[in-house]
């Protein structure tokens, strides 16, 4: 599978995550939310810049629970709970903004 | 949900040259999204494991190191260093990363997650986990 970006043609696996991290560039998110049926507004980028940054600190996807548990510590309480975080990523915030973020899927997702 | 099970991972192995480092952080971090009480403890060469300062540019491996550091979020902050294997390499704790984990029944403080431990009583760790894995 593959999805093009910006006239790039960028290769993706079977569940839609890329296939190399080091092609991403915005873009790619919102392309791969186009597919989704998403458009993607300011609070779902600060998600996936999150997880940009927790990558680059970690060099893992963090777990759900910890990704929530993060947030509420950088965003606030508002934004560290599960139901604002599954509005913004139906499909799971764990994957669907991983996805999005150019991270592999979680580690510790089943 | 079944009753939470104690589980000791072992790592003895040094980081790169094998998987076994590699996959034993895997397995840890997937325990934890169960739930488990997940402990690991470093022995042998398996210290150099989240030794400071670890450089794989000319390995041309994944430096997997600060991974250890998200430990503290997953909840692992149980971490036994075998204090004979250290000093058999001239290591002291300080050479070691400095893994924390932030403690939710006091306030969030931050709080060490290492703990120095003697042959003897990394025995009686084992002694009462009931898994072990060891790597």
């Amino acid at each position: 599978m593959s999805i093009e970006v910006n006239g790039k043609t960028l290769e993706t696996d079977e569940e839609g995550y890329l296939a190399d991290l080091n092609q991403w560039e915005p873009g790619c998110a919102d392309v791969m939310a186009a597919i989704d049926d998403t458009v993607l507004n300011e609070n779902h980028w600060e998600v996936i810049n999150f997880l940009r940054e927790y990558y680059e600190e970690y060099q893992i996807a963090p777990a759900v629970r910890v990704l929530t548990k993060a947030i509420g510590k950088k965003l606030g309480k508002d934004k560290g709970n599960s139901k604002y975080l599954y509005e913004l990523f139906p499909y799971g915030p764990g994957k669907q903004a991983c996805k999005y973020a150019g991270l592999p899927k979680p580690t510790g997702c089943v | 949900m079944s009753e939470t099970k104690k589980f000791l991972f072992v790592n003895r192995k040094a980081p790169y040259g094998t998987i076994y480092a590699w996959e034993s952080l895997e397995v840890v971090l997937i325990s934890a999204a169960f739930e488990q009480d997940a402990r690991m403890a470093f022995i042998d060469d398996g210290v150099y494991q989240i030794a400071k300062g670890q450089d794989t540019s000319e390995l041309g491996i994944k430096n997997f190191s600060p991974t250890y550091n998200a430990l503290g979020d997953y909840d692992i902050n149980k971490i036994y260093v075998e204090k004979e294997s250290l000093e058999a390499r001239g290591l002291t704790v300080d050479d070691l990363l400095p893994l924390t984990y932030e403690d939710e029944d006091d306030d969030w403080a931050e709080k060490d997650s290492i703990k120095v431990v003697s042959s003897a009583e990394l025995a009686e760790l084992m002694d009462q986990s009931d898994v072990i894995l060891s790597f």
